[in-house]
């Protein structure tokens, strides 16, 4: 007598013309991490698409909570890893504006330098990986060539090339180093020939335009009901930009363009971020021809670190540097949302302090969670190959979004 | 974002609709108070942020307004976030809405305090879908629930977790070493 299976194991004879459900991820090297799609496939044709996260959740919430506000700073830069000055910006400027403080003029002019340059930095990752996943390989080593340049100058400001934590609650770690200005100027000097180079690659070319044009469409009130910012959102025709919308660091002294594309799709996206690039570019120009010297630091000796040399010659400045790495510093009783345009979209940092050294809570409106939450509307209808298109055009890291 | 007072002041001073007497309060409690007179409770102006304590079954109500009203138009939820103020306050959980106006570039946060007993909230959902992901989050990592979600699932967290891993009385590593096997 032949054992009966169990129905788990039951050969089903399906007819061809049924629905599929394939589980698409989370090692799938186009879903930029580790995220999972569950689709439901009639044919080739998604009819669901269930975004599945939080492979890389990591309680970096909950971890902020347990570290005085300055540790908080390195807890950032692992977030959104391709953006992490972005990060560090969110959430130092929210600890200032509880503070209360005053960043001098230096100290702005080179985050704005130094996001500007991650920023570009970010969407070359997004540029080579998007080519890539659509399958034109070549982009991607012209891209990380150009992003090298930017990380060794991150890295040569810092220490980091990732993880740079380079902006302090109430400045900067340090001063740019010796020859910067030269280096960063030789940069943005063939930067734009670059990305003459990259447009030479992609926008003309046919096969690139037919996997990304009409594909993955999103109307502007379909964008802003679900939420999203940034190139995904100027996409779709809406000028939104937080840093014209609600200037930070001293942005609305600078000249330079949002980017507005009205095609709703991923071709318009492509456009709007290799737009971008060039006004990063023509902002980082103006920030090195504003480069004056200065404090890189707020005037706040119960809050901001002493310089290494007066912590050893001066007792007060010993007395304030052990008070601020031994205890922390209080910070006033309240709580504050900051928003900044992030390489991705609006980054929002929610500090809620209760009066002591550690933070309450605080929360990162992460740009990619919210982009990514709205791929069904775009994906359902499309076809599977389609997906990668559309998450390539929302620029998502995993990092981000599961924190 | 510091300029939200501000602006809002400004806009409540070309309104000419606004009798003088409230004419340097932001224009948008102008209209909150006129729409419902229980729904502003205490209004907090800080760090040229407002902050505005709603009651939560009204939650929705005042959203939907809020983003109709004409002279308001808060089309785009920001965030949504929970925070925990501790096992011994009551009462204990809030939940933060942070809106923004595409149109007119302004801010507000809304406020729901909610009691350890009972942490439910009816959704806002129906009036921003973005919503959708962030109360899956507030309702994994807190245990808010919000009432009338399509799909109100942990998000971050595997199924089978079990507490809420951002109250104040979850230990920072967890009850036991979790494992994936």
């Amino acid at each position: 007598m032949a054992a009966t299976l169990p129905p788990q194991y039951e050969v089903v004879d399906r007819p061809l013309d049924s629905q599929m459900t394939i589980s698409m991820g989370p090692q799938h090297p186009s879903t930029h991490g580790v995220l999972r799609l569950e689709l439901v496939l009639d044919g080739e044709m998604i009819v669901k698409c269930t975004p599945d996260i939080g492979y890389l959740h990591t309680g970096m919430e909950k971890l902020f909570e347990y570290k005085k506000y300055q540790q908080g700073i390195v807890i950032t830069d692992r977030m959104d890893y391709l953006n992490p000055l972005g990060n560090n910006l969110a959430y130092v400027m929210a600890v200032e504006k509880l503070l209360g403080l005053e960043i001098p003029e230096r100290a702005q002019t080179i985050r704005v330098l130094m996001c500007e340059l991650q920023r570009i930095a970010s969407h070359l990752v997004w540029l080579g990986t998007h080519a890539l996943d659509i399958g034109a390989m070549t982009v991607f080593f012209y891209c990380f060539r150009e992003r090298e340049k930017i990380l060794n100058m991150i890295e040569a400001a810092s220490g980091g090339r990732l993880t740079p934590s380079y902006f302090r609650i109430g400045g900067l770690m340090m001063d740019l180093p010796a020859g910067f200005e030269r280096r960063c100027q030789q940069f943005i000097d063939k930067f734009l020939p670059a990305v003459d180079e990259f447009h030479t690659l992609l926008t003309g070319n046919r096969i690139f335009q037919r996997r990304t044009q009409d594909v993955g469409v999103i109307s502007a009130e379909d964008a802003i009901d679900w939420g999203l910012t940034g190139p995904s959102l100027r996409g779709s025709g809406v000028n939104i930009d937080v840093r014209r919308t609600d200037p930070y660091t001293g942005y609305e002294q600078y000249d330079f363009e949002v980017p507005i594309e009205t095609g709703c799709d991923v071709w318009a996206r492509y456009i709007v971020r290799m737009r971008e690039l060039k006004e990063s570019h023509k902002i980082v120009r103006q920030a090195l021809g504003r480069l004056r010297p200065g404090p890189i630091k707020a005037d706040a000796p119960k809050v901001v670190l002493p310089d290494r040399e007066a912590m050893k010659t001066h007792m007060d400045a010993l007395i304030h540097h052990f008070l601020i790495v031994a205890e922390g510093f209080n910070v006033p009783a309240g709580e504050v949302y900051h928003a900044i345009e992030g390489s991705k979209g609006e980054l929002g940092c929610y500090v809620k302090s209760d009066g002591g050294p550690k933070p309450s809570r605080v929360h990162f409106r992460g740009p990619s969670f919210i982009n990514l939450s709205a791929l069904p509307l775009m994906a359902e209808g499309e076809m599977v190959a389609d997906v990668v298109a559309i998450i390539g055009s929302l620029d998502i890291v995993l990092g981000e979004i599961d924190r | 974002m510091s300029k939200d007072i501000e602006r809002q002041q400004e806009i409540a001073k070309q309104a000419a609709t606004i009798p003088a007497e409230v004419s340097d309060r932001p224009s948008v409690l102008v209209a909150l108070q006129r729409a419902g007179t229980d729904w502003a409770g205490e209004v907090i102006q800080t760090f040229g942020e407002i902050t505005v304590v709603v009651p939560r079954e009204r939650i929705a109500e005042i959203c939907t307004f809020l983003k109709t009203a004409p002279g308001l138009e808060f089309t785009m939820l920001s965030d949504l976030c929970g925070a925990d103020r501790g096992p011994e306050e009551d009462p204990r959980f809030e939940v933060n809405y942070q809106l923004f106006s595409v149109t007119k570039h302004y801010r507000l946060r809304l406020k729901v305090l909610l009691g350890e007993d009972d942490p439910h909230v009816p959704t806002v959902t129906s009036v921003w879908r973005t919503a959708n992901w962030h109360e899956r989050e507030t309702f994994d990592l807190f245990g808010v629930v919000f009432d009338g979600h399509p799909d109100l699932r942990r998000i971050l967290l595997p199924d089978d977790w079990q507490g809420h891993a951002l109250r104040k009385d979850f230990p920072l590593r967890g009850y036991e070493p979790y494992s994936l096997t």
